[in-house]
């Protein structure tokens, strides 16, 4: 029974939160701190922290944080499944259909439109992301020599936000 | 099998270094998909992003299923999933157990505070590559501005600027028939 009321809530969770990212946390509050009351408010502010310290999506992180909190392991692996739940189903379903009539002018006139436009998405989620991260001169030096480095070399993303890290520590501790 | 294997640990790698938001896994399954394993182009992938925006849940959840189920079908989606939730899912674990030591620790704070204005400057860099893989043409870079203004100055929900950019396409793309006159 425990489960499964952790599973529901983190379904509707995955289910009616769009816009992914920070735009999820108003519901995972509203499930978590006040329905079901499994954390309380500074354990939630806990959450932020954590998931600001550990890959991948913050809804994600907070199924599995949530759920090892209230019933261990077990727990946790209820709480992702159900927020990976209704993705899971949806997008599967939406690809099948988008794979078959790709060739279609719907689906042509569709895309021809947002594709140019997810441009400008991730172009704003850059500026966004721009005002929070870059808080200082110390973070706005370390922004412009990683530009620097992905523009002259093809180092992989991930040596990228390593050597960034690292960055960072020396930076930071001076 | 090996297939299965290779798309898991791309996605174990995506998991695992999306520090920051759904739009930081972009440049590193743009590196992985598009570049190294050129398996999708970055044409499709635009579509593939879009499309993951417009449901609910994780972006980087969404987009995962999809590059998995284009590529191999529903265990291709399974696969890519698992990868890129297992790498989160386990450290979660470790810092649920250990957070109370781990806050304290000023190079952890030190470390994060240098990847965020990375992810600046790689997800910067994805969207000019993006950028460049559309065609040059009036229409485009009218949406593509439209676009950025409509959230970066109006703040008006993605979900509705899709769905605005996806009726111009449709009708630019229906205008543009009836002038060439393929019906």
């Amino acid at each position: 029974m425990a489960f499964l009321r952790l599973f529901i809530a983190f379904l509707k969770i995955g289910a009616f939160s769009f816009g992914g990212g920070y735009a999820m946390l108003p519901l995972i509050e509203e499930e978590i701190v006040y329905i079901n009351q499994w954390l309380t408010h500074s354990e939630f502010i806990d959450i932020i922290a954590i998931s600001e310290m550990s890959p991948g999506p913050i809804a994600i992180n907070a199924a599995t944080f949530v759920g090892f909190r209230y019933l261990g392991v077990m727990g946790s692996i209820v709480a992702t499944i159900g927020v990976v739940f209704t993705s899971f189903v949806l997008v599967t379903g939406l690809a099948r259909i988008i794979i078959k009539y790709y060739d279609s002018y719907i689906v042509k006139g569709i895309f021809a439109g947002i594709r140019p436009a997810v441009i400008g998405l991730i172009a704003a989620a850059c500026v966004s992301l721009f005002k929070t991260s870059i808080t200082d001169v110390k973070s706005l030096l370390i922004g412009l020599a990683i530009l620097g480095i992905l523009y002259k070399t093809k180092l992989h993303p991930i040596g990228v936000i390593l050597l960034s890290g690292i960055m960072g520590i020396v930076v930071y501790s001076i | 099998m090996k297939k299965y294997l290779s798309l898991f640990w791309i996605f174990f790698k995506v998991g695992a270094f999306t520090f920051g938001g759904g739009y930081a896994m972009v440049p590193i399954i743009q590196k992985e998909i598009v570049e190294n394993a050129e398996l999708i182009e970055n044409e499709e992938f635009l579509d593939i992003i879009a499309v993951s925006q417009s449901l609910p849940g994780a972006i980087a959840v969404n987009t995962t299923i999809f590059v998995g189920f284009k590529l191999y079908g529903i265990l291709g989606a399974l696969m890519a999933l698992l990868g890129t939730v297992l790498p989160s899912f386990l450290i979660i674990l470790v810092l649920a157990t250990f957070y109370n030591f781990i806050k304290d620790i000023p190079s952890i704070q030190m470390f994060f505070h240098g990847v965020r204005p990375a992810i600046v400057a790689l997800i910067f860099m994805a969207a000019l590559k993006l950028g460049k893989a559309i065609e040059r043409k009036t229409f485009n870079l009218i949406i593509a501005v439209t676009a950025f203004i409509a959230i970066a100055v109006f703040n008006v929900h993605p979900i509705f600027t899709i769905i605005a950019c996806a009726t111009a396409g449709l009708v630019y793309t229906k205008r543009k028939e009836k002038e060439n006159g393929v019906s």
